[in-house]
Parts: structure tokens; C-alpha cells; sequence
């Protein structure tokens, strides 16, 4: 395959799985910043944190100075000048997905093409609308998760299992994992075994919006049977394994998506080598002992292996 | 050929009905209108899911327009095909005769059949390939000629495109529309399928390798990337095909011969069926500026280490001058009366000509030589005093630019539009393939529509739309 390609699909997938991740985390964010609060809550400091988990904080800031609800929700929706809004994310998908046309199925293509038709519509009733509507802003969301599971189920059902589908494979779970790792890194200060005994209402709730921005709301009271607590939602995101946005499950797709690479090139590398450690390092891991060296630490070594990963895969497969 | 009106193929009044378009006459005539607009509608929702979109240059808010698509199919006869196939055959064998000669031993300069100087000052003559050989002495691998009908019997070739001619993804794909949208339709007639497309390019391409071994070819298509006009074309074909399709960047040349950079390292590359023109393949021979070529190309290619196709400098067969000389070719290579006719056309590089023309501007259609797309041309009786005046100084400071020929009365063919049917005029490109193994031609080709009512101009680039070609075994004695 040529090298161009598989950075094509890799990246293709990275920002359909984006776009994904931002639009849950909106929706967790409304959530939030409508429960009834004390005054001494600061409303922004929810929307500072959505605009962390999405990584546009300090784009942002550059250029709008402080953060507020409607300001902060077009930057991440339909802003052109925040690189990772909702509307770029699609944007680049499809540039990517029309670049390797060749490398798609037809249901894929069409899965990404009319997700970008549909932006379209969505882009010019945001533009002839001058606030913000609550209402359409919902449908936007919907349609969103919906595009990105339109286009994983195509990519699923109807791609080969060749190079082509474990580069669009390898593009999803590293981009989840980051998303996930982001979130927590935004969010740990909440789910340190200490808060549970301090933590007033106000907590719970910011735990459930955790879950909901992972779509993982439900899952919680299927794994635990339990109710919401800060440490099994850090270990329901970090270390399970039925859990499919969890960095463990996302890492166990990684290998194999890797693995599937190297036996069918014939050869493996560092990329596989890398992944592999990190895969066994999250299994050999139990909660205790991350709270014990420290959830944040654990949490921001993970973020930069991560992409570290991702630049070695480039390297290995000659994409720069 | 007379100012009257024009041919119309399918027959203009209930009574002229051609017997080949009978059916379609009578599914005309009986679908209600409603009807028809749903399946205009559906035709445009195929298309712009599918994402066969069209690049329009110069215009920004349309970067990706969709090419109309009318829902009448056209019809042609079998017997009408033969002879058409038979012609084309033979066109395509002369040029590629002409593109031999002309950078090998040039016998019909000698014998003066064509003046040198329309061969040494022609923008698309490529020096470089003088004294070369290609594989098969195979020029251009891939020939689009464009084809009007004028009357019952009459067909003539307006023009040659030995470049990089474009469109048959569109034939290809409105096939599969109307197949969907018409299947009653479809089935009362015997279409000569044109689906093999793909696998006679194929076999095409692989057949000039410079390889010994057929099988062990590799195979791409060069595409200018996203931002060209014709991009999905190039994907579709690359697709189709099952061969990379590839941008310069993903190729490099070491020691003269072509890799593409894949994720397992360099694969060796035997054949480029290129999208981008000579100027823009290889930055160390051609346009220096291009970032869309390959630096060394050319060595390779001349080393004889990879084919390209259509050869580097096969475009003098394209252009319009060498065009007026083409029943000439036939009769010096072939020995053989040409089977299919040249509209008749003035060389305003001869003094005679050009005073013609100039007197005559309101009535012609004069076009730059190594124009294309419907660009730099005038349409004669369409066009305003001012722009007739612009065009006749232009002939006159450059008269060797141009050539004229009559305002033909294109042949028209039924077209469904919100109005009703109304007839509209269209031409035919049908696609020829040369390879080892000779000349192939899918049966019929793209049938282009201008579907602006008295339009004569049906490139895509100026509104025109396309409609799908039925060749079938049928002259209507049912």
C-alpha cells in the first residue's frame, strides 16, 4: 500500500473518531452547566474543561480571551479556526477518505460523504440562525455520533481485513485513547479515592457526565452493580477490558491491529515492540497501584506514550 | 451541410419517430411527468452520494459541481456502431503511425505531407523523444475522439484527444444509473454492455510494459491529486483497476527506474497511466515550477525503464492543426480512404483561409489549436459584434493559432427537463484503447449534452451534461 495512503486512512479514522469525542463531550458539558448550583460555581470553568478534554483550551484562549458557553460551543462545533472542531474533524475526513477513494469501500465512502453533505446543511442553518438554539444544536450532536458510528460500522462490515483496515483501525483506537486519557486528565482531581468522602452532590453529577462523554453511563451499572463511584469510574475508563473505550481495550486493538500488520507484511518493529509494552504495562496494572504513584502522572505518561506510538507507527510505515 | 434544423435522432413529431428509438418514444410519451422528475431526482441523489463530482477551474463556490446528467439514453445502431468502430479503428492506428514517424524516420515531412514547421513549433512536440521508441510502437494507449452526427448517415470527427482525455468514468457510471433508475427500459432493448472497460484498460496497460513478463507488471495512475477537475475519475479508474493511483510525491527514480514509496518500502513501478500532462511530469525536464511531477521521470522513461501512457509528446496528435491533416495520415500510412470524415475546416494559417474566415466570422466556429475544454473559442452566430471584433484581431495578429469550421448542425437527441422533453444537441466520445494486442473500443462511448436549449457547446466545463450511450442489436424491424 502506498505510504500516503495508510497516513490517509489512519488520519481519516483519527478525525471521524474526533469528532465523535467532542460532540459527547458537549452534550456532557450542557449537562453539567444546567444542574442548579450554588453561586460560588464559576459556569465557565465547565466549558474551560470541555475545551481542555478537546484540546482546543489554548487555541481557544488565543483567540477569544475568556471562555463562556456560546463562544466556547461554536469553537468546538463550527468554528474553522479551532483545527479539532466538530466541523474540521468531518472536513478532514473527508479530504483524507477522497485522497484514498481507491483504499475505501463504496459503503464507507458514502458513509463519510454523506456525513459531510449533511455538515453542509447543518453549517449553513448555523449560519443563517444568529444565536445559538439549543434545540438544533442537539440535533447537530445526534447526527455527529451518529456519522461516526455510520462510518465505523461501514469500515467494520465492509472493508477487507488488509493493511487498509488495520491502519483505519490503528487511526480509531489511538485517537480514542487519547480522547479518553484527555478526559481523564481534565477530570482526575474528581476521581481520587480522597474526593468520595469530601465530594458534595455536585461531584456526582461530574462523574456521571465523565461516564456519558465516554457513553459509558450505562456500562458503569452493568460492570459494577454498584453505585457511581470516582475510583471504579477510573478504573472502569483505564483498566477494563469489556469496557471499549477504556485505554486497555483501546491498547489490546492497537497490538492486534499491529500484529495483524506485521504478519502480514512479514515483518515487525519498533511500533509493534512499543505497543506490546504498552499493552502488558495496562495489564499488569491494578488500580491501587495508580492512585499510589499517582493518577495524574500515570495518566500524562500515558498521553505522551501514546503519541509516541502514533509517531513511530508514521516512522515505521514511512508516512513522513 | 445546411442551415436547416438540425438531425434529431430520435425523430421530431410523433410520426418521424426513428423505429430505433420507438421505445424510448413511447416511454416518453407515456410516463407522466411526475414520473420523469423522480427519476431526475434520483439520478442527481446517486450521483452526488456516489461523490462523482466535477472540479470547475475558476470557479471557487463550485469547486466540486456535479455534471447534469440527463435520463434519456441515447441510442445508436449496431450497424451505425460497426462503421463508427471501423473508422475509429483506423483513426487511431494512423495516429499512432504519425507519432512513429514523426519522432523516427519522419517520411511524411519528407514527402511533405504536413509542413515542418506545424510539427517543430508545436507546443506539444517533445524533442526529447526524438530517435525513441515506446513498447509497441504504442503512442497513445488511451484515445478519446469526439464524434457529431449531423444527419441520417453522416457522422464526422471533431476532434482527437491523444492527451488525457476524460470521461469515461461517467460513461461507465451513467450506465449503472440508468440500469437502476430504467430497468423496464433497459430490458426492451438489447444494450451492448460496456462494464469490460476496466479489464480491456488493464489489459491495455499491462500489454506495453517494458517488462518481458505481462503478469509481473505494476501498474498506477499518476493523478495531478484531489484539486484536479477530473479527480474522481482517477480514483474511480484506480479502483476499477485495482492499481494505486498515485500523486508525484509518491513516486521517486533511483538509477532510472520508478518506485512508489509504500508502506513495506520501495515497489517498483513498470507502467504510468498518466493523468497530468508532459509539462508537469518531471520538473528536471519539463515545467521546473511543477510539484506535481517526478524528478527524473524522464530519464527513466527514456532509458526505456517504465511506460508511459500515453507516451510523453503524443500530443501533437491531439492538436487542432495536425487535425485538419488527418485524412491525409490515413491515406500515406494506411494506404486507405478514410472511413470516417474531418468536419472541413479552414487553416487560418493559410492566407486564403484566413481571409475567408475573417469574412465570414458570424457564421463559423473558430478555435485556438491546442485549446481544449470549449475554452479560447468562438462561436460564431452566438457571439456579439465585440467579441467577433476581439477574435479577428486576435486571428490576425496569430493566425497560425487558429482554425475554423462551419457552425454544424449537431444532432439532437431528447433530453427531460422540468419544461417536458425537448430536444437538445449532443455529441459522442468513445473511448479507444491501443495495445499489443491491437485496437479495443467499448461499443458506444460518452454521449455529451448541451443542455442549454440551442447550445452547441456541451464540454462540462461549460455546462454541459452527459446522458448514457445504447449501443444495440436492433434497426427497429419489430
Amino acid at each position: 500500500m502506498l505510504a500516503r495512503t495508510a497516513d490517509n486512512l489512519f488520519w481519516l479514522a483519527r478525525s471521524m473518531e474526533r469528532a465523535d469525542f467532542i460532540a459527547r463531550t458537549i452534550e456532557a458539558t450542557l449537562r453539567l452547566e444546567y444542574l442548579p448550583r450554588s453561586g460560588v460555581d464559576d459556569p465557565a470553568a465547565e466549558w474551560e474543561s470541555a475545551l481542555n478534554a478537546a484540546g482546543a483550551y489554548d487555541e481557544f484562549i488565543a483567540g477569544h480571551g475568556a471562555v463562556d458557553e456560546g463562544r466556547a460551543i461554536d469553537f468546538l462545533t463550527f468554528d474553522r479556526a479551532n483545527p479539532s472542531s466538530i466541523c474540521n474533524c468531518l472536513e478532514n475526513a473527508r479530504a483524507n477518505g477522497r485522497a484514498v477513494r481507491t483504499a475505501l469501500t463504496v459503503e464507507t465512502w458514502t458513509a463519510i460523504n454523506d456525513a459531510w453533505l449533511e455538515l453542509k446543511r447543518f453549517e449553513a442553518t448555523r449560519r443563517a440562525a444568529n444565536d445559538l438554539n439549543l434545540e438544533a444544536l442537539t440535533r447537530f450532536l445526534d447526527y455527529v455520533k451518529k456519522a461516526s458510528l455510520d462510518f465505523d460500522g461501514a469500515c467494520y462490515r465492509t472493508m477487507l481485513r488488509n493493511d487498509a483496515y488495520w491502519f483505519n483501525r490503528l487511526g480509531i483506537f489511538t485517537e480514542r485513547a487519547d480522547n479518553t486519557a484527555r478526559l481523564l486528565d481534565v477530570k482526575y482531581h474528581l476521581l481520587l479515592p480522597s474526593t468520595e468522602a469530601v465530594g458534595g452532590p455536585l461531584d456526582y453529577f461530574q462523574w456521571v457526565a465523565i461516564l456519558r462523554a465516554v457513553s459509558a453511563a450505562t456500562a458503569y451499572h452493568w460492570v459494577y452493580r454498584d453505585r457511581v463511584k470516582p475510583w471504579l469510574i477510573a478504573d472502569l475508563l483505564i483498566l477494563k477490558t469489556s469496557m471499549p473505550r477504556s485505554l486497555i481495550s483501546c491498547y489490546d486493538s492497537i497490538d492486534s491491529a499491529l500484529d495483524s500488520l506485521a504478519r502480514e507484511d512479514g515483518r515487525s518493529g519498533a511500533a509493534q515492540r512499543q505497543a506490546r509494552a504498552m499493552h502488558s504495562k495496562l495489564e499488569r496494572s491494578s488500580m491501587t497501584e495508580i492512585f499510589q504513584s499517582g493518577l495524574h502522572e500515570f495518566i500524562t505518561a500515558f498521553i505522551e506514550d501514546n503519541a509516541k506510538l502514533a509517531q513511530t507507527i508514521s516512522e515505521q510505515y514511512l508516512f513522513v | 451541410m445546411t442551415a436547416s434544423l438540425p438531425f434529431d435522432e430520435m425523430g421530431l413529431g410523433a410520426d418521424a419517430t426513428r423505429p430505433i428509438y420507438r421505445h424510448i418514444a413511447r416511454w416518453l410519451a407515456e410516463t407522466p411527468p411526475e414520473i420523469l422528475a423522480s427519476r431526475r431526482a434520483q439520478a442527481e441523489f446517486m450521483f452526488r452520494r456516489i461523490g462523482i463530482t466535477f472540479g470547475v477551474y475558476g470557479d471557487k463556490d463550485a469547486a466540486e459541481r456535479l455534471i447534469p446528467f440527463d435520463i434519456v439514453p441515447r441510442v445508436i445502431s449496431r450497424a451505425e456502431w460497426t462503421r463508427l468502430e471501423a473508422g475509429l479503428i483506423q483513426r487511431v492506428t494512423a495516429l499512432n503511425l504519425f507519432l512513429k514517424d514523426v519522432y523516427g524516420a519522419r517520411a511524411i515531412l519528407k514527402e511533405n505531407i504536413i509542413p515542418l514547421e506545424l510539427i517543430l513549433r508545436n507546443p506539444h512536440y517533445r524533442p526529447e523523444m526524438i530517435g525513441r521508441r515506446v513498447p509497441h510502437d504504442i503512442w497513445v494507449q488511451i484515445a478519446g475522439i469526439d464524434i457529431v452526427r449531423v444527419g441520417d448517415d453522416s457522422f464526422y470527427v471533431l476532434e482527437d484527444n491523444a492527451r488525457t482525455p476524460s470521461g469515461v468514468s461517467y460513461m461507465l457510471e451513467n450506465r449503472e444509473v440508468t440500469m437502476r433508475l430504467m430497468p423496464d427500459l433497459f430490458a426492451e432493448h438489447q444494450v451492448a454492455p460496456v462494464d469490460d472497460y476496466p479489464d480491456l484498460l488493464l489489459a491495455c496497460l499491462r500489454s506495453v510494459t517494458p517488462r518481458t513478463d505481462y503478469s509481473e507488471a505494476t501498474i498506477v495512475i499518476l493523478t495531478p491529486g484531489p484539486f484536479n477537475s477530473a479527480y474522481y475519475e482517477h480514483s474511480f479508474l484506480a479502483d476499477k483497476l485495482g492499481v494505486e493511483l498515485v500523486e508525484g510525491r509518491d513516486l521517486f527514480v533511483a538509477d532510472d527506474v520508478v518506485f512508489m514509496r509504500t508502506t513495506l518500502g520501495p515497489k517498483r513501478v513498470d507502467v504510468i497511466y498518466r493523468r497530468v500532462d508532459d509539462d508537469f511530469l518531471d520538473p528536471l525536464v519539463f515545467n521546473p515550477d511543477s510539484i506535481l511531477g517526478v524528478p527524473g521521470l524522464m530519464g527513466a522513461y527514456l532509458a526505456g525503464n517504465v511506460t508511459v501512457a500515453n507516451a510523453v509528446g503524443a500530443g501533437i496528435a491531439d492538436d487542432k492543426a495536425i487535425y485538419t491533416y488527418v485524412p491525409d495520415l490515413i491515406k500515406f500510412y494506411l494506404q486507405q480512404e478514410p472511413l470516417l470524415q474531418n468536419v472541413p475546416t479552414y487553416r487560418c494559417r493559410e492566407s486564403e483561409a484566413l481571409a475567408f474566415v475573417l469574412e465570414r466570422l458570424d457564421q463559423l466556429v473558430v478555435k485556438e489549436v491546442n485549446g481544449s475544454g470549449g475554452y479560447g473559442m468562438l462561436v460564431g452566430p452566438h457571439a456579439t459584434a465585440a467579441q467577433r471584433e476581439m477574435f479577428a484581431a486576435k486571428l490576425k495578429a496569430a493566425p497560425d493559432n487558429y482554425i475554423a469550421q462551419p457552425t454544424l448542425a449537431l444532432s439532437t437527441c431528447p433530453a427531460s427537463f422540468d419544461s417536458g422533453v425537448s430536444p437538445r444537441h449532443v455529441d459522442l466520445r468513445p473511448f479507444v484503447l491501443s495495445g499489443a494486442n491491437g485496437v479495443k473500443i467499448v461499443p458506444g462511448g460518452l454521449t455529451r449534452v448541451a443542455l442549454t436549449k440551442g447550445s452547441l457547446v456541451v464540454n462540462s466545463s461549460q455546462g454541459g451534461g452527459t446522458k448514457d450511450t445504447w449501443v444495440v442489436d436492433d434497426d427497429g424491424a419489430a
